[in-house]
């Protein structure tokens, strides 16, 4: 499907395929590691960040990116991934630690990386937007109009790295967008207490960059903002920042008892699921029921085979560990 | 130093009648002008590499034969050029950033050794990152313990980056091209005393004939720049003159000392040195970065796990101590590594008690 011909059908169809692989991700990753929770057992060892509720970041920007765009993402990458269109079973079965994988079982779940769309992630805080500048600024040296989106979390802008890169960008008119999901928790810790300023969009003002504030958690609303800020990059006017209040519907990572969460929290946020959220409005707005069915049919069906190939696929042989340390 | 010394590389290079004699810093320049001049992709990022030329010279005339565009003075914002520059890496380019000095790395290691050094790996070797980050290292000149620090050690511990490290001009030509071409990350560390900056005193041994065309030296290839029988001295940038003048000093006495030039340490080359250790039987590591867990442990480690029976005596490492390198010069000399440290140390290895 097409993001240009059909732009909210494209976007529900990737909110549901994101929501999917993640529910396929939950059972599989507590598989060993009940009744004692112990992070290296399973088939899917280490920690797993999932991105339930902020899968309106992911496709309100990429419906607008072609495969020579750059994204750059966080430690919580898949819905960035998929919406990105980075190839569904060598990611699955890259976070099932796979030859088949990504990288071949070398990177796992935050560190993927897909040349063929140009999607990278890191796992460090912040460190994407320097890289996602350069590939921007590649881009321009080039005489292309393509350009880079760095994905960051709301905790991220505290970091210096993000007024490095985002000075850089400025002062080099780099054709790059500063995407921050807002889910108002750094881990544990609330924006409030540690952000000086309420809206970090506010901060883009201290790099003469338009910044924008996104609330509500809406793909439509997320597509439009970031339409205004693709098309100024596009035509070299120089990078842009959107905040996006979103939400975090489960913990920072999978086995996290989150008591740090007021009584009623996640319950309150589960009730504002985007994803039924927005199906319920484009039913109102005239999209056929069956059709909108079939759409996250076909979205289930291209996860669950991509998760059915990682499950089955090889592991790689101990010895290609030694593999790839350079090119 | 003599003469004969001037020119350390090894396999020496043919000299011609009217020798070109250049500086480190002039030879690293002109490679990055010749490597720019031969490929679009290539540009140059840093603090005061434009009009300044780089604080210590290494991009001296780019701004001019190549335009801003090519040759970016950035921001003091380390983290965010060095990161861009793994982003453009990627995407196709060859960066060549500065990092003014490698005292410095604490702001920026993250886009080194976890984005750069890794992106081949987490890609299966399908992203490359061809990116040279040059940066200037050692003491000696009274700048303290924020700006004297070599940290080879540090760099050539964390996997995923080559790390070269030029003794003389020569070398640093044909490193620096090396380096460009590479589809990795080089980390490329140009001794200041070795540099050749008017300001800064010279080690005259590092300023040697530079052939004008193109040459690339091989990465993860040690020189030997002096032959000899007793015993192998190694060393890497200042240190290979002290050794150098140290194997003067033993030939005078009747020892015949070899000499190695590391010039790369990551990956080292290990044949070259354990085949002269073996053949000389005794092996002395010349090192100013921190002693321990350092490069004189490593080598002499490895020559220790392939030829400990063929040593005469126990091998050892001359290095700055653990400590942080001190201002005033007479605690700096003192704990700087010397070519009478060297020459002392080597004696006491030759059983020469004279």
């Amino acid at each position: 499907m097409n993001a240009n011909e059909n732009p909210r059908l494209w976007m529900y169809h990737h909110m549901v395929k994101s929501r999917h692989f993640e529910e396929r991700i939950k059972p599989a990753y507590f598989e060993g590691k009940s009744p004692v929770f112990n992070m290296a057992k399973g088939p899917l060892p280490g920690e797993m960040h999932l991105s339930d509720g902020q899968e309106p970041c992911a496709v309100g920007v990429c419906a607008h990116l072609r495969p020579d765009d750059s994204v750059t993402a966080t430690h919580r990458p898949h819905h960035v991934a998929i919406a990105k269109g980075v190839d569904l079973n060598a990611m699955a079965a890259e976070i099932f630690g796979k030859k088949s994988g990504l990288s071949g079982g070398r990177g796992g779940h935050m560190h993927l990386f897909d040349p063929d769309v140009n999607f990278c992630c890191s796992g460090i805080i912040g460190q994407g937007l320097g890289p996602a500048v350069g590939a921007a600024l590649a881009a321009k040296m080039r005489g292309s109009d393509a350009i880079a989106v760095a994905y960051l979390g709301e905790g991220a802008v505290n970091q210096g790295a993000f007024h490095e890169a985002a000075n850089l960008a400025a002062v080099w008119k780099a054709p790059v967008i500063f995407v921050i999901e807002d889910n108002a928790y750094g881990i544990s810790v609330a924006k409030s207490q540690c952000t000086a300023v309420a809206r970090n969009s506010d901060r883009a003002a201290a790099y003469a960059m338009p910044g924008h504030h996104v609330e509500g958690n809406c793909p439509d609303a997320i597509h439009a903002v970031a339409e205004m800020a693709i098309a100024r990059a596009r035509s070299g006017q120089g990078p842009s920042l959107i905040e996006i209040e979103t939400t975090r519907l489960e913990g920072h990572f999978m086995g996290d008892a989150e008591g740090y969460r007021p009584a009623g929290e996640v319950e309150r946020l589960k009730a504002l699921d985007p994803i039924p959220r927005y199906r319920a409005r484009l039913e109102a707005d005239g999209f056929e029921a069956s059709e909108l069915d079939r759409q996250e049919r076909l979205a289930r069906e291209a996860v669950d085979a991509a998760f059915d190939h990682a499950r089955t696929a090889d592991y790689p042989e101990p010895e290609e560990a030694f593999d790839h340390v350079f090119v | 130093m003599s003469s004969s010394d001037q020119s350390v590389t090894a396999p020496r290079p043919e000299q011609p009648q009217a020798q070109r004699r250049q500086t480190i810093a002039k030879s690293m320049a002109e490679a990055i002008a010749q490597e720019m001049a031969a490929n679009p992709a290539v540009l140059v990022m840093g603090e005061d590499v434009g009009k300044l030329g780089g604080v210590f010279g290494t991009t001296g005339g780019l701004l001019d034969s190549f335009g801003p565009d090519r040759v970016r003075d950035t921001p003091i914002s380390e983290t965010g050029f060095i990161g861009a520059a793994v982003g453009m890496a990627a995407a196709g380019m060859r960066p060549v950033v500065e990092l003014m000095f490698v005292d410095f790395f604490g702001v920026c290691m993250d886009a080194i050794y976890n984005l750069a050094a890794k992106q081949s790996y987490f890609s299966g070797g399908r992203v490359a990152c061809p990116m040279v980050l040059m940066t200037s290292v050692g003491g000696g000149y009274g700048d303290a313990g924020q700006h004297s620090q070599c940290l080879y050690a540090t760099f050539g511990h964390l996997p995923g980056m080559k790390v070269v490290i030029p003794s003389n001009a020569h070398d640093a030509k044909g490193l620096m091209i090396a380096a460009i071409r590479d589809d990795n990350p080089v980390i490329f560390m140009f001794h200041k005393a070795l540099q050749g900056m008017g300001w800064l005193g010279t080690v005259p041994g590092s300023i040697t004939h530079v052939p004008e065309k193109d040459y690339a030296i091989p990465i993860g290839k040690a020189a030997i720049c002096r032959t000899g029988e007793d015993i192998t001295l190694v060393g890497l940038g200042a240190t290979v003159h002290q050794a150098l003048a140290a194997a003067r000093k033993l030939e005078a006495k009747g020892h015949s000392a070899e000499v190695i030039d590391l010039r790369t340490i990551a990956p080292l080359d290990r044949e070259t040195i354990i085949a002269s250790a073996r053949r000389t039987g005794r092996l002395l590591v010349v090192d100013d970065d921190y002693l321990s867990y350092g490069v004189g442990a490593e080598i002499i480690t490895s020559v220790c796990e392939a030829a400990l029976g063929d040593l005469k005596c126990a091998p050892v490492r001359i290095a700055h101590p653990d400590i942080p390198i001190p201002f005033s010069p007479v605690l700096e000399h003192f704990v700087l590594p010397s070519a009478e440290k060297v020459e002392a140390a080597a004696l006491a290895m030759l059983g020469d008690t004279n």
